[in-house]
């Protein structure tokens, strides 16, 4: 079944490498993001921002503004206030200002909305309102946060006495530690994880449309998740009349989400208050300096990792000691019960025995941190610290990494695996994905052609990451957000003439789902992709649904859709029987049609029952043919894969290039292995910029420096490596169509591939670790140190 | 503000507006004139979503005033498509999955059509230097370059 497409090209189920249905209109120009959205009489809002990162508000005068032409109003904290709009929770049911009366807490923060008749002007308001601030002192460094006697930041949390947002553990620690004390060999590395930025090409932005005479509130809006928006504001705003039935959240077409789309910014809540204040369409639309220094900030974990083995390479024990930087509030868009996300999978694909993880994360004044950089909750970071650390280990064992990984790997006999730190990894075969990547890059020859560039003096390294994901949350009984269950849902309806409409919970921003979950309806009815019509995004019309992030939506949605598909299936089994004047069990389906068991020239094709499902179904039974289905996964799915990076450095220059990257991947069955790759090509990309290019750097004023894309570096196609993909199928047992999550895999995997390329190389002058991103002034600092470069 | 009269010719229509000087091109197009295909990205002339051609040139117009587009010709995405034909960089990007989200796809595009006017066959060394002034955060620019090649070899 491994993709061997059971369906025809005409049909296009799963397997089909079918162009993409979405892009006839994306080439014309035709797509419709926020800010094509144009209602009549819309106003705009623009935002006045703190230029200090921690100030007390003496005054804000907003005379000048009101008096500018075109602007309409100023909205502050005291506007909210009145309300009682001007707080919200956060994701991880933490508290975030709205506006602030008081206090600032971030640069960048949000202090006023000035409501202006057209962009410009607006602008002009912003530039006009003046405020008074007092500076405060400013703690960037989590560290010093977390020290005894640090001021408190969080005031605002009565009898808060500490800058600890929460301190989380996991695994068994005693044991843990009396296998480290037993251990022949023990290896620890420090490693930092920047704070980084997702930068999807489109910036965040709505358009509140209030409608006074009705009640009816709808906004249009960046966003992966719009039904738990949809929620979130009715349970902040249900006080003041905007109850849930009043509310519509409908998420157009969206420029790249990447995770930094799921939470709720101050800048939709105060585009929404103004247009119920004023009765009018309001838009935001946020500039690229304010998305790179406001919004959704990922990563910024300080890891002491650690690692047990015995002499000949077997590990025995993880530890893991994380300070985690959220900033000024705990705005991760993590599962309930995980405040440090998926972190304990940190364990990674190897059979370890023993480990122990816990994390203290701090308050600081920076930007509320914590969101995802396209990865399944802190997958990243603890994939790195594994990775990394597993190399650190072979370097003390001198052991070749490809060969300490081989003799660690969980075995495929070994599945399903219980992890150490409690997870059921579902399916997996780490040595086969190795083995592959290795062949395909000529790892051996690789090898020797190390040995004799070093002999000439010249820096060339080999990095390995053979990782493994966690995906698709969740099952319900265990991940819910804000109380919110973490199923996804699938609605289809098929029309009479044999056409269906399918509407999905989740939400594409770019992974291409008006075609593969065309191509799922297709697989499981035969009713050709083309033919079905996907729908997301609008709260009025899908399903409810947990949204779009995590790759989630393959496993659940995806898997709704072929649930639904199948009560349709088993609906249509009923006409068929009753048409062909058969019994049910003589019946058996063939990829679009119902045939009498031996004869198939008696049968009833989807179309031909479709029709009759409205014209001539069996007496007794309802009419149409359509179905729901909320799935509710009962495990994740942990999609795996091994990537090789070879790089060469520039000796003068300490630029590190990727002149080779083999990826190989794991994601189960695949639905349509054009778009599995482009998603794989984005992600590695994704993954490479981190690991050479981007950091968001604050100074000691908790200034960011970084907060334009001309110091905040996104690779162009220059740095960008022809990647080279290879792929394994090891099929979810548990998920419908045997499919995992695969497009956040190589965002995971890439970064300590390059990390361990880049030490590899230089490992025979002494150097042992460098922290991502590995740009050429950190290396040619090494190279100095390390007496290489004058 | 005094208003200025120009008379931009977008997709060979000319068009005719009272701006002011501020004005941004892309705001020119995308709200006096409707036409949204033109996207915004950032505010510094980095990512390129905002690229359409002055008089056959690739320009970021984030950062050209309208007032600068006066007696110019300016081409966007929705001239690129001619008589119900698309033209082949757009078939290329469909065939060969050059686009995912489709923010960076008008911009990276016109870019890509401006280089095959002027150089038919590219290498892929100078595809990937022609668009090393858009972004793409999707696609990792391999399908980018495969599309751009699948214009070429369609037109030549």
């Amino acid at each position: 079944m491994a993709n061997t497409p059971r369906t025809s090209a005409a049909i296009s189920g799963m397997g089909h490498s079918m162009k993409r249905k979405e892009d006839p209109r994306f080439i014309r120009g035709q797509g419709n993001y926020v800010d094509d959205v144009k209602l009549p009489g819309m106003l705009y809002l623009d935002i006045v921002r703190s230029p200090y990162a921690h100030a007390k508000i003496k005054s804000i005068k907003t005379d000048k503004a009101l008096k500018a032409p075109g602007v309409l109003a100023v909205i502050t904290g005291e506007t909210l206030k009145t309300y009682n709009l001007h707080w919200m929770p956060t994701l991880s049911s933490d508290t975030q200002m709205v506006l602030p009366t008081d206090t600032v807490m971030y640069q960048s923060q949000e202090v006023a909305g000035v409501i202006a008749t057209s962009r410009y002007a607006a602008a002009d308001g912003v530039e006009a309102v003046e405020v008074d601030y007092e500076p405060l002192p400013v703690i960037v460094d989590p560290f010093k946060a977390l020290a005894p006697g640090a001021a408190v930041l969080r005031t605002d949390k009565e009898g808060k006495k500490d800058n600890l947002a929460f301190h989380w553990e996991a695994g068994d620690r005693a044991a843990t530690d009396k296998a480290f004390a037993e251990a022949d060999v023990v290896v620890k590395q420090n490693i930092y994880l920047p704070r980084i930025h997702v930068a999807s090409m489109e910036t965040c932005g709505c358009v509140a449309d209030f409608h006074p005479g009705t009640g009816q509130l709808n906004v249009y809006m960046t966003t992966q998740a719009p039904h738990a928006v949809r929620t979130v504001l009715a349970l902040v705003a249900g006080h003041v009349g905007l109850t849930e039935e009043k509310i519509r959240v409908i998420s157009p077409d969206i420029g790249g989400g990447f995770g930094g789309k799921v939470p709720v910014y101050p800048g939709y809540v105060i585009a929404i208050a103004a247009s119920v204040v004023i009765g009018k369409p309001v838009k935001w639309i946020e500039d690229r300096m304010e998305n790179l220094q406001a919004d959704s900030f990922a990563r910024d974990y300080h890891m002491v990792t650690e690692m047990a083995a015995t002499k000949d390479g077997t590990m025995t024990a993880l530890r893991i000691k994380t300070v985690a930087d959220h900033g000024y509030t705990n705005a991760s868009a993590n599962p309930s019960k995980f405040p440090a996300g998926l972190f304990s999978i940190c364990t990674g694909s190897y059979a370890l025995k023993h480990a122990f993880t816990e994390m203290d994360a701090a308050y600081t004044n920076k930007p509320p941190g914590g969101v995802a950089y396209r990865c399944s909750f802190r997958v990243t970071e603890a994939v790195h610290a594994v990775e990394r650390i597993t190399d650190v280990l072979a370097a003390k064992l001198k052991m070749d990494p490809a060969e300490l990984r081989m003799k660690n790997f969980i075995q495929p006999s070994q599945f399903p695996y219980k992890s150490v730190l409690g997870w059921e990894y579902d399916s997996g075969d780490y040595p086969r994905a190795l083995k592959l990547a290795m062949d395909k890059i000529g790892y051996a020859a690789l090898r020797k052609e190390q040995t004799e560039k070093r002999a000439k003096g010249e820096l060339m390294g080999i990095g390995i990451s053979s990782f493994t994901e966690v995906v698709g949350a969740g099952p319900s009984r265990d991940f819910d957000i804000l109380g919110i269950k973490m199923f996804d849902s699938a609605e289809i309806r098929i029309h009479p003439t044999g056409k269906a409409i399918a509407r999905f919970g989740t939400k594409s921003q770019g992974q291409g789902h008006e075609t593969t979950y065309a191509q799922i309806v297709a697989e499981e009815l035969g009713i050709p992709a083309s033919d079905v019509q996907v729908e997301e995004g609008d709260t009025d019309t899908a399903p409810y649904g947990l949204g779009t992030y995590a790759s989630r939506s393959t496993p659940t949605a995806g898997a709704a859709g072929a649930i639904a598909a199948r009560k349709i299936k088993a609906k249509a089994r009923k006409i068929a029987a009753y048409l062909l004047e058969v019994g049910e069990d003589e019946l058996e389906w063939s990829v679009d049609r119902w045939q009498v068991k031996g004869s198939p020239d008696q049968h009833k094709t989807i179309q031909d029952l479709a029709f009759a499902a409205y014209t001539n179904h069996p007496p007794g039974m309802e009419a149409g043919l359509e179905a729901v289905d909320y799935y509710d996964p009962p495990n994740l799915t942990f999609p795996f894969g091994s990537y090789i990076a070879v790089v060469d450095i520039d000796k003068g220059t300490g630029q590190v290039k990727v002149r080779r990257f083999v990826a190989v991947d794991d994601c189960g069955h695949i639905i349509n292995p054009l778009v599995v790759e482009g998603q794989i090509h984005g992600g590695l990309t994704m993954g490479l910029a981190p690991a050479l290019f981007e950091e968001i750097v604050y100074d000691e004023s908790g200034q960011n420096l970084t907060g334009t894309l001309a110091d905040y570096l996104l690779p162009t196609a220059v740095e960008s490596p022809k990647w080279e993909l290879g792929k394994t199928v090891t099929p979810s047992p548990h998920h419908p169509l045997g499919a995992k999550g695969v497009g956040e895999s190589p965002t995971v995997g890439a970064p300590p591939a390059i990390a361990n390329a880049v030490v590899d190389a230089l490992w025979h002058l002494g150097v042992r670790h460098v922290d991502i991103p590995i740009t050429p002034e950190k290396v040619w600092r090494l190279l100095r140190q390390h007496g290489v470069t004058d | 503000m005094a208003k200025h009269k120009i008379t931009v010719t977008v997709n060979g229509t000319a068009h005719e507006a009272e701006v002011d000087a501020r004005l941004l091109l892309v705001h020119l197009l995308r709200e006096d004139f409707s036409m949204t295909g033109t996207h915004i990205g950032c505010d510094t002339t980095h990512c390129g979503a905002c690229t359409v051609l002055l008089d056959g040139e690739p320009v970021k117009s984030c950062t050209i005033l309208a007032v600068q587009a006066d007696g110019h010709q300016v081409m966007t995405v929705e001239g690129l498509e001619q008589g119900g034909k698309l033209d082949p960089i757009q078939n290329g990007f469909w065939q060969e999955h050059g686009l995912q989200c489709g923010f960076c796809t008008p911009g990276m595009m016109l870019t890509s059509y401006a280089l095959l006017k002027r150089n038919k066959k590219p290498s892929e060394d100078e595809i990937r230097q022609a668009i090393s002034g858009n972004l793409c955060r999707c696609t990792g620019y391999v399908n980018i370059v495969k599309a751009v090649q699948h214009a070429a070899a369609a037109q030549a």
